[in-house]
């Protein structure tokens, strides 16, 4: 008993403490909450749908979490960037060169920015694409099937944070270097010098990826920049298409404690960047192909499903020092984290993390500041523009520590503001705040579906808070991030929803369901299935032997495998199981495991095929079975291998049924 | 309850069925065309005529790929065995089933009694109709040909 009491004591006082400190803050105490009507605004009644996708990175789990809104409810998760046991990518035969790179297999990666294509300045449901920060990739994942269908990798790159940010017909989309790395002029390798050296030797790039009409993502230029972090980015719309924006911090270019070296400066710069221009100079031949040695990995399920590893060896590199009109930087205050373009395309907003307000640049002026050649310096080559020359207005009192900004699609902005744990509602036209919320606790990014595109549908808005504490049933020191529904079709915010959402979701995107259901795929056709070790039906089924390895072609439909014993295996054998789940009905999944094997499960779609390699260790007799409950005699679902000791004279055999 | 049902049901069959099933009902809600000839897409009865080899050796194929895993001609094994079923059943039967299994376990009284018997449901293969008329006119062939296993 006193045990018991102890530890709801020690939990109990940090609660009170912490929500007593809250509730002062709160304009009201029923904000604690949610309003009145929530209940049934989020209600999704057993067997409807939600009306929107919610898209979430998973950051440091490296995947996309799949969310349905307004319900909150966790759909799905793609895996993209790391290895995942649950369905054997990235361990199965054919997923394996997914997470292939220049340094190697990279089982793990830390996805933060999902991004929908657009056509028109609008979200059109056919792909999502996502970044890897730590070894700097990006991921474009089809909505057709919700798997990851290419990544490719960006050289010359370290930190790919501010990624991928498309433009609006999706020809572009950006990535660039949060760390700035030691680059050579002459051949931009990294290079083994002193850290110290940083001023002289540290460079950055901003990366354009090409994407074709089929998805196929190539770079096409990387544009050479001073050693700054740059840190988001978004496309110009409308009038400002054809360019992109990035923030940058650390314009001090230190190297050490960048929370206080990193924080001299009143302003840092966004790098605006006439992409189209750069498109013009490339194609002109201009700029210099450089090393930059980078891996593309793609999987087409038209094409067999296994995924191909390409290795490039170049990347054109565009100067600023020796192309003109190319980019500009704008005086931004302070260490700005977020920009974003609002839905006109006419207003650039800047999220200034140190910085007490928010300030909107007009793209307007910014043009007319080029032409006038109103600059206040230069930086490797980069004009920098008067700020006062391409200001439109100030958001003032904005809360603390503004982050990142998305918009309503009439007349609103919302930004989240860190430090002061809210989101701010503003006019635009006004730059005046109009309302403000709480959130619970300390949101980064927030998410309106199409909120970053000319289209918003300004009806809900997801809060992506940093800190949980104590809004769910703790979990011990780990728990997952929070996120908060809130309504903002009226007036006022009203806060609708908290729901749990796995891994770190730094950054979500939202699409009206209708988008995206009416392509989805339900099975592979077991006609189409290109996959050289397919096989389309028991008559195929057979174990060959080449020299230490064994292939077995083996069938999977309710409820057993073909062949299902199989002997001559020894131990020392390479053993591959290349199964075909024959089923051709929606969600009749197959599962694949066998006792001992140093493998992750293999989860085989209907019409797919799946390749698991197995080196057994001992002699003896294994299972194996299916993992996915198929039906009622799913439990008879299983078969057997026998291993014989090395140079044992067993023959290949195998049946089922016999 | 029953004739409310019949109305929901729809089944409209023509021809030769039309006066029975006008004029029947049963206990499970079924018309007489679809107590004989399942419940499904297929609503009319077909005209087959004499067996077509390459239709039947269309769906030869067919079934090697979508059902051979659990049928056999000649044993029970996961289903029945097929050999006679195009006496046993219509060709209309025999494609509902194979077309909207699901629907068929669940509500066709000789449907769930396979189902009952066999425990694991028929699996819906999304043939198309032509597809699923080929399977037919290969059980045919199978059924008027006793000895051989392929075409």
């Amino acid at each position: 008993m006193n045990t018991i009491h102890k530890i709801i004591g020690t939990w109990a006082l940090p609660l009170l403490v912490v929500s007593g400190v809250l509730l002062a803050g709160c304009q009201n105490g029923q904000q604690i909450g949610s309003s009145d009507d929530a209940a049934s605004k989020v209600y999704v009644a057993p067997g409807e749908h939600d009306e929107f996708y919610g898209f979430f990175s998973g950051g440091y789990n490296g995947q996309l979490g799949i969310y349905g809104l307004p319900s909150g409810r966790h759909l799905f998760t793609v895996p993209v960037f790391s290895q995942a046991p649950v369905n054997g990518y990235g361990y199965s035969e054919e997923t394996k060169a997914m997470l292939n790179t220049s340094h190697g297999f990279v089982p793990w990666g830390d996805a933060h920015h999902p991004e929908l294509s657009q056509t028109n300045g609008e979200t059109d449901g056919r792909w999502i694409f996502i970044n890897e920060n730590n070894t700097p990739r990006v991921a474009r994942i089809g909505l057709d099937d919700f798997k990851t269908q290419e990544i490719i990798e960006i050289p010359n790159s370290a930190g790919n944070h501010a990624s991928p940010f498309v433009t609006p017909n999706t020809e572009y989309i950006s990535a660039a270097t949060r760390f700035s790395i030691p680059m050579d002029d002459k051949d931009m390798q990294n290079m083994d010098v002193p850290i110290d050296s940083y001023k002289e030797n540290f460079r950055g790039t901003l990366s354009f990826i090409k994407v074709s009409d089929k998805g196929k993502m190539n770079i096409d230029f990387q544009i050479l920049m001073p050693g700054f972090d740059y840190d988001l980015s978004h496309a110009g719309k409308g009038p400002s298409d054809g360019w992109s924006f990035f923030t940058s911090y650390n314009s001090e270019e230190a190297n050490t404690l960048l929370e206080i070296n990193a924080s001299k400066n009143d302003k840092d710069f966004i790098a605006a960047v006439n992409w189209k221009k750069a498109a013009e100079y490339v194609k002109q031949g201009k700029g210099t192909m450089m090393p930059g040695e980078h891996v593309r990995n793609y999987i087409d399920h038209e094409e067999g499903g296994i995924a191909k590893s390409e290795t490039i060896e170049e990347v054109r590199v565009l100067d600023p020092r020796k192309l003109d009109g190319l980019v500009y930087f704008l005086p931004t205050p302070k260490s700005p984290h977020g920009v974003d373009v609002d839905p006109s395309g006419k207003y650039i907003v800047a999220g200034g993390k140190l910085s007490t307000v928010i300030p909107v640049h007009s793209f307007a002026k910014m043009k007319k500041a080029i032409e006038n050649e109103e600059f206040e310096g230069e930086v490797m080559g980069v004009p920098v523009l008067n700020y006062d020359s391409i200001l439109y207005g100030e958001v003032e009192n904005p809360g603390l520590g503004p982050l990142h900004t998305e918009f309503d699609g009439k007349g609103n902005a919302y930004t989240t503001a860190f430090i002061s744990s809210e989101i701010v509602k503003w006019d635009i036209e006004k730059t005046e705040v109009v309302d403000r919320i709480n959130t619970y606790y300390s949101p980064g990014h927030l998410m309106i579906p199409g909120g970053d595109s000319q289209k918003p549908d300004g009806k809900y808005l997801v809060a992506l808070n940093k800190i949980t504490k104590d809004r769910y049933l703790p979990t011990g020191p780990e728990m997952f991030h929070s996120a908060q529904l809130i309504d903002i079709s009226g007036e006022k915010m009203k806060l609708l929803l908290d729901f749990p959402t796995e891994g770190e979701p730094h950054y979500a995107q939202g699409i009206a369901a209708e988008k995206v259901i009416e392509n989805q795929k339900r099975f592979y056709k077991l006609e189409d299935n290109g996959h050289p070790d397919a096989i389309t039906s028991e008559k195929q089924a057979r174990v060959e032997r080449d020299g230490n390895e064994v292939h077995i072609y083996m069938t999977a439909i309710r409820s057993h495998f073909t062949p299902d014993n199989i002997e001559g295996v020894k131990v020392g054998d390479e053993v591959y199981f290349h199964i075909t789940n024959l089923e051709q009905d929606w969600d009749v999944p197959h599962g694949f495991a066998i006792k001992g094997a140093n493998n992750a499960e293999l989860l085989i779609m209907p019409g797919e095929t799946l390749s698991f390699k197995w080196e057994p260790q001992k002699e003896g007799v294994f299972p194996f079975y299916c993992t996915d409950f198929c039906s009622a005699l799913h439990q008879e679902m299983q078969g057997y291998v026998r291993v014989s000791p090395k140079g044992s004279d067993v023959e290949i055999a195998y049946g089922t049924g016999q | 309850m029953a004739s409310v049902l019949f109305v929901g049901c729809g089944g409209s069959g023509n021809g030769d069925q039309a006066s029975d099933q006008s004029s029947q009902e049963n206990e499970n809600g079924l018309s007489s065309f679809e107590q004989k000839n399942g419940i499904g897409p297929v609503t009319e009865k077909l005209d087959l005529g004499e067996i077509d080899k390459e239709l039947a050796k269309k769906g030869q194929n067919m079934f090697e790929t979508k059902c051979s895993a659990c049928h056999k001609m000649d044993e029970r094994y996961v289903g029945p065995q097929l050999r006679n079923t195009t006496e046993e059943r219509t060709p209309e039967y025999v494609m509902n089933m194979i077309l909207n299994p699901a629907e068929m376990v669940k509500k066709h009284p000789e449907a769930k009694k396979k189902l009952a018997e066999f425990m694991t449901p028929m699996p819906n293969q999304n043939l198309s109709q032509e597809e699923a008329r080929s399977i037919v006119e290969f059980l045919r062939y199978m059924n008027k040909n006793q000895d051989v296993d392929e075409i």
